[in-house]
């Protein structure tokens, strides 16, 4: 009886049967996972201030996702951990002293109009948390620009502000850059700790380093964009990083500071807004360095990993159809048409 | 070493070892077989009994139509109990004939000519076809039709797979174990058929043992190497495995002719050689029964016709949580709604999936364009602007991206993390449009 049973309650379905265990919602928590040494030497840094915009980021993207969805009577997709990373992407691009409506209106915009526009998740042509950010920074440029001056204390009433290792290279250039740091070792080794103004979750490069080096390993990224990201950054900083002088620059203050790592490794690898296709990654990342150095060289901004990438991101569709895979055994159907002729 | 493979291709838990030390063993007579009529691609064979009538093992009870057919023989002796519409794992209603086994075993025609090697081509590939063989590893293509290439194709290597490259199936790989002589044997045939010099034996790396054993058994035969492959997935599939064992690419929409190759399978390689011998008809098949749902699995010689409830009775039976039940591996097989289903020609293994290994319908999510498909793809293609394409209603576009290409491996959707069933969106496009 048992068995009959057990007959008529078969799965009857179309193969594949079996599924690899990866979902969509386990990279995006664990891409928000990887980003927490970051965050976390942000708040460090930065102040209890840094760790309620995280909060206040993350919180209204997920509360944007659930009210857009319901709005819409649409499945509610909270739990996937992708408003959640966009949320603490934003926050990690902001400065830690902007007042509580700026991440709320960040989040608002990255969620709401970048994505669930045009179309929720997959569907977005841009970086959602890069256009909250970049909505805020033209809308707020005063807000946007307050630098908190790095502490390790932990509580302080009198958070001092300051400029970033970038701006003053653009208002004063490289020997004002040396005078507040001492000597080249010194710089190199506070822009790698994180101990500098600037985004909450920019600072730290090895933190950052490190959840890389996690999305790495699990194959959640993969090498193409940030190799080509940095590199091209590097090149172009070492080439025409010194005015008046080519060959000159310092490769490795620009990619230490700003929002470089962050933004090679984490931004400019968002699936949906990146190419698909591997060898179209790398002629986006060049792009994206290329763009950067433009901007930080000769634009008027002292920073631009964030519109390098959003610019880029316009691309990624031409990318792919340039790129595009050749199907097995094309290249032999080719020269049999050329016999047949 | 670099192993022999392919670009792209999966690695999923291979879950040999359920049943990879199971013996080949005669499974019990069935009471009666359910026979189809067409157990191949082409054409349908035509009746050739009638109800009531008694017949022999192997002889034939339907005859081929056209070339691209293969005749189909009774695998007991007994009496035709009732010829109608049954159906096969795939699901297709099927004329089948029911024979009661009278359990005599009374062949009609078996005759031992050791001297089969002295037969000329033309008389051998008679033999093959007579048999009704057919590509055993699922596709069941007429063996006959692909060692008939025109004269236009040279041919000038033959391919054994022994890949096996679908997880559970261990089928090939015990015969490889058991009865390396007889494919070897059947390889040779099949090159005399075809006139060449040389055979290509390509085995997965993951089974060591195989490997040597056959390159012991073709250690007398200087035309005839063993190459181990990658383990990965489909490193099975005609095209990857040509492009595995021998570095040629097969054209898209081609044929292995195309590059002067004939592939067949392990298990066709011994009907083949049993064909050529003993003249005996492809009338049973080992068949490999696994799972973690069922009781005991093994590797069966199973008469064609038998039903998979009787092949479930002798293993054992279900463990309590049996959910699923497939007809042949996990990632092209079919799964069946029924235990009333034949082995056939084509049926490689029968896998019986507990609770938690199966999928239940799931409700997808969009594609995130995470490139994993692209990357994966054995054939090249954008399986996710396919399955996108094809969600949309978009079909001829789905045609401009290399549709009809598409052999339904399973990759892709395997490696999807927003779990969209690509494979069926393909399907689906593919029904919609002409190619």
């Amino acid at each position: 009886m048992e068995k009959t049973q057990k007959e008529h309650q078969i799965t009857v379905s179309v193969s594949p049967h079996i599924k690899s265990e990866e979902t969509t919602s386990r990279i995006m928590w664990s891409v928000s996972a990887s980003l927490l040494p970051a965050a976390a030497m942000g708040v460090y840094f930065f102040g209890p201030k840094a760790a309620l915009n995280l909060a206040l980021c993350i919180i209204s993207a997920l509360l944007s996702e659930y009210a857009f969805q319901k709005m819409l009577n649409r499945k509610i997709t909270v739990n996937d951990g992708s408003a959640f990373l966009t949320g603490l992407l934003l926050g990690m691009n902001l400065p830690a002293s902007v007042p509580v409506y700026i991440p709320i209106i960040g989040s608002f915009v990255a969620i709401m109009i970048t994505k669930q526009l045009f179309g929720g998740l997959g569907f977005n042509v841009f970086n959602p948390a890069l256009i909250g950010r970049a909505f805020l920074l033209i809308s707020f440029p005063k807000l946007m620009t307050i630098w908190t001056e790095p502490t390790a204390a932990f509580v302080r009433l009198d958070a001092k502000t300051t400029a970033t290792p970038l701006g003053i290279l653009k208002e004063e250039g490289v020997s004002k850059l040396m005078e507040v740091f001492g000597d080249k070792i010194n710089l190199y080794t506070q822009l790698f700790v994180g101990h500098r103004a600037g985004s909450i979750g920019e600072t730290s490069v090895i933190a950052l380093l490190l959840g890389a080096a996690f999305l790495l390993y699990r194959g959640y990224i993969s090498w193409e964009i940030p190799v080509s990201f940095l590199g091209t950054a590097a090149l172009l900083a070492w080439v025409f990083g010194t005015k008046g002088a080519l060959f000159a620059g310092d490769p490795l203050v620009h990619l230490l500071s700003g929002g470089m790592v962050l933004g090679a490794f984490f931004m400019a690898t968002d699936y949906v807004t990146c190419p698909s296709i591997k060898k179209g990654q790398i002629l986006f990342g060049i792009g994206c360095g290329f763009l950067t150095m433009l901007i930080r060289l000769k634009g008027g901004y002292p920073e631009g990993v964030m519109f390098a990438i959003l610019i880029m991101n316009c691309f990624s569709p031409l990318i792919d159809r340039g790129f595009r895979t050749k199907v097995f055994g094309a290249r032999k159907l080719a020269t049999a048409k050329e016999i047949k002729k | 070493m670099s192993l022999a493979t392919f670009r792209g291709g999966i690695h999923p838990p291979d879950k040999k070892e359920l049943s990879k030390d199971k013996v080949i063993t005669p499974a019990r007579q069935p009471k009666k077989v359910v026979i189809p009529l067409s157990q191949h691609i082409g054409a349908p064979c035509k009746l050739a009994v009638s109800i009531g009538q008694e017949v022999k093992k192997g002889q034939v009870i339907g005859s081929p139509e056209g070339f691209v057919s293969a005749p189909v023989h009774a695998s007991v002796s007994g009496k035709v109990l009732a010829i109608g519409e049954f159906p096969l794992p795939a699901g297709k209603m099927t004329t089948c004939v029911v024979i009661e086994n009278d359990g005599k075993e009374e062949w009609a025609t078996l005759k031992d000519n050791p001297d089969y090697a002295k037969l000329s081509p033309e008389d051998l590939k008679t033999k093959v076809k007579d048999a009704g063989i057919v590509g055993m590893g699922g596709a069941a293509f007429p063996a006959h039709v692909k060692l008939s290439p025109p004269k236009e194709k040279p041919i000038d290597v033959v391919i054994l797979n022994g890949a096996e490259c679908e997880p559970y199936l261990t089928a090939d790989y015990r015969l490889m174990l058991e009865r390396p002589g007889d494919i070897v044997e059947g390889l040779k045939v099949l090159m005399k058929i075809v006139n060449v010099a040389k055979g290509v034996i390509g085995i997965e790396n993951n089974k060591p043992d195989a490997i040597k054993i056959m390159e012991q058994a073709v250690s007398g035969e200087p035309n005839i190497s063993v190459c181990p492959l990658e383990v990965k997935y489909p490193q099975g599939a005609e095209k990857m495995l040509i492009k595995a064992a021998v570095g040629r690419e097969v054209p898209a929409r081609g044929l292995p002719m195309d590059v002067g190759v004939v592939v067949q399978n392990i298990g066709t390689a011994v009907a083949v050689y049993e064909a050529a011998r003993y003249g005996k008809p492809l009338i049973e098949r080992v068949v490999t029964v696994t799972g973690e749902g069922i009781m005991q699995p093994a590797n069966l010689i199973v008469k064609m016709g038998t039903l998979v409830k009787d092949l479930i009775d002798e293993c054992g039976g279900f463990k309590s949580e049996a959910a699923k039940i497939i007809s042949g591996g996990p990632m092209m097989g079919f799964s069946i709604y029924s235990l009333d289903v034949p082995v056939t020609k084509g049926t490689s293994g029968i896998l019986v999936l507990p609770e938690e290994g199966v999928l239940h319908a799931e409700d997808f999510g969009p594609c995130i364009r995470c490139g994993r498909c692209i990357e994966i793809c054995p054939m090249g293609l954008m399986p996710s602007m396919l399955s996108v394409l094809s969600e949309k209603g978009f079909y001829e576009e789905a045609k401009e991206y290399d549709l009809f290409d598409c052999f339904e491996c399973g990759s892709c959707t395997y490696v999807c993390p927003s779990k969209r069933p690509i494979v069926q969106l393909v399907r689906l496009a593919k029904s919609q449009v002409k190619p």
